[in-house]
């Protein structure tokens, strides 16, 4: 066999893989939604200056921050429910939609400190400026902190999506059918060494050529709004 | 004390948290060999992690040429794809291409194991960050540092090694704490090739005692020392370098 019947043959097994790609990119979109939802709540609650709402998230921020992936992975997978009942209702809860519950918890951790971190860089005086002007903590916050923090906030948050698209191939290791999943089922099914080294390549170059651009414009807009 | 200890976890056991690697001698042991091999996978990629940023950042202040292109495009590539990815690349793929020796029973072993492959994918990953975080820390150095460096008669070279990379360093800590906590939580990716690590034997031993829950809290708790110790070393060498009237917390 030579060379253009290797690339005939990788070819041929490209769209199983991009069909497992998609996969990966579906659950990382899914768990930034649900992640960047709670982690506004917790950001927010880390920032109260109360105990009752504060103190439980900062631990909460912590423990998910410092906890492996994979070990939040293995939670999710081995511990959650099959199935739930909803008033009568049966929601069946695949692999796939569990490790991206999995995936939203490191990423609502992360996204709570984005939160905290870009709330903090606002100059203190400003709260001061507010409080004189006799705005109560509340409206200080939602109407004169908080507007000034989102362009803040979007760079890192690009990062945060780029770092959990890159996450979601663990979830291969729990038995979701992914793209590194589907990679190496491709590879076994030609059982052909020759194909592994060109195989891998395309992977990493899929998400390479998803990933850099993200981290390219995030890059880009953390300098225009820095000089701003 | 010991059998003190193991009567007291029996019980335990027989009260519903069955913590087996405290009284069963078998388990202890598999569990203690797994935290020592994610003890090294940490010490030995964060080693070497650190020299590949220290080198790549070096290159990356003094070389404009296609040396520096190389370093941005390793960067560029390691950060941009996911560490699971690159360790089967290299586990799977290169490693299919590497000579294979032969054990003591004369079976095929491969010359490099999964361990090595493990501590070289980790080291690249975290080197990819490193570089970034040193060069974010050689650009937080005033340029009049090296000016003055300079105008003392030190020539580019002898001025980034003596002044500005002691400077660098102090100001890169924060960021290089957050790549080894990263690196930290990053070592339980070697499961995948086959490493016995924390996670693996933690895994071995759920499936052998069917204590899924409590291993797992045991491993969570773990991991959540480790990355707290990784902080409080760094700190206390940052601590240790201080110079006093230079850095964030001085009013600089």
């Amino acid at each position: 066999m030579n060379s253009t019947n290797l690339l005939a043959q990788i070819l041929e097994w490209m769209p199983f893989v991009l069909q497992g790609f998609a996969l990966n990119i579906l659950m990382s979109l899914l768990a930034i939604v649900i992640g960047t939802m709670i982690g506004t709540f917790l950001g927010l609650g880390q920032l109260s200056p109360g105990w009752i709402v504060g103190t439980p998230s900062k631990l909460a921020t912590q423990l998910f921050r410092n906890a492996p992936w994979l070990v939040l992975l293995f939670y999710c997978i081995f511990l959650m429910p099959y199935q739930i009942n909803v008033g009568g209702a049966v929601i069946q809860l695949p692999s796939w939609l569990r490790a991206t519950i999995g995936f939203s918890f490191p990423v609502a951790a992360n996204f709570s400190e984005i939160v905290r971190g870009a709330v903090k860089s606002v100059p203190r005086g400003q709260w001061e400026a507010a409080e004189a002007l006799g705005y109560s903590r509340r409206s200080t916050l939602f109407r004169i902190i908080l507007p000034q923090c989102i362009t803040r906030m979007i760079p890192p948050w690009m990062n945060l999506y780029a770092l959990l698209l890159t996450a979601t191939p663990l979830s291969m290791i729990v038995g979701v059918e992914e793209a590194l999943g589907r990679t190496q089922a491709a590879v076994q099914a030609q059982s052909d060494s020759r194909v592994l080294i060109p195989m891998y390549l395309a992977l990493l170059a899929m998400f390479f050529l998803y990933t850099w651009p993200i981290n390219r414009l995030s890059l880009m807009l953390e300098r225009r709004f820095r000089t701003k | 004390m010991i059998t003190d200890i193991q009567t007291f976890f029996r019980e335990l056991a027989a009260s519903g948290i069955n913590l087996t690697i405290f009284y069963d001698a078998f388990d202890f042991d598999r569990f203690v060999t797994g935290l020592g091999n994610t003890l090294l996978l940490i010490l030995a990629s964060a080693i070497f992690s650190i020299v590949i940023g220290a080198a790549g950042a070096a290159i990356l202040t003094l070389s404009k040429g296609p040396a520096a292109a190389v370093v941005r495009g390793y960067v560029a590539l390691f950060r941009n794809t996911p560490l699971l990815v690159q360790m089967y690349f290299f586990y799977f793929a290169v490693g299919s291409i590497m000579p294979v020796g032969q054990n003591d029973i004369g079976l095929p072993q491969p010359l490099i194991g999964s361990f090595t492959w493990a501590v070289i994918s980790l080291s690249l990953y975290s080197g990819a960050f490193n570089v970034e975080t040193f060069r974010a820390g050689v650009g937080a150095v005033h340029s009049s540092y090296e000016e003055a460096a300079l105008a003392l008669g030190y020539n580019r070279r002898q001025a980034f090694f003596s002044v500005i990379v002691p400077l660098a360093l102090r100001f890169s800590f924060a960021s290089l704490a957050n790549n080894l906590v990263d690196l930290t939580k990053a070592t339980t990716v070697a499961y995948a090739v086959g490493v016995a690590e924390l996670l693996y034997v933690s895994n071995q031993i759920w499936s052998d005692s069917l204590n899924t829950i409590e291993m797992m809290n045991v491993m969570l708790v773990i991991y959540l020392i480790l990355t707290g110790a990784v902080v409080f070393i760094i700190n206390r060498v940052e601590a240790a370098m201080r110079l006093p009237g230079f850095g964030l917390g001085d009013g600089q």
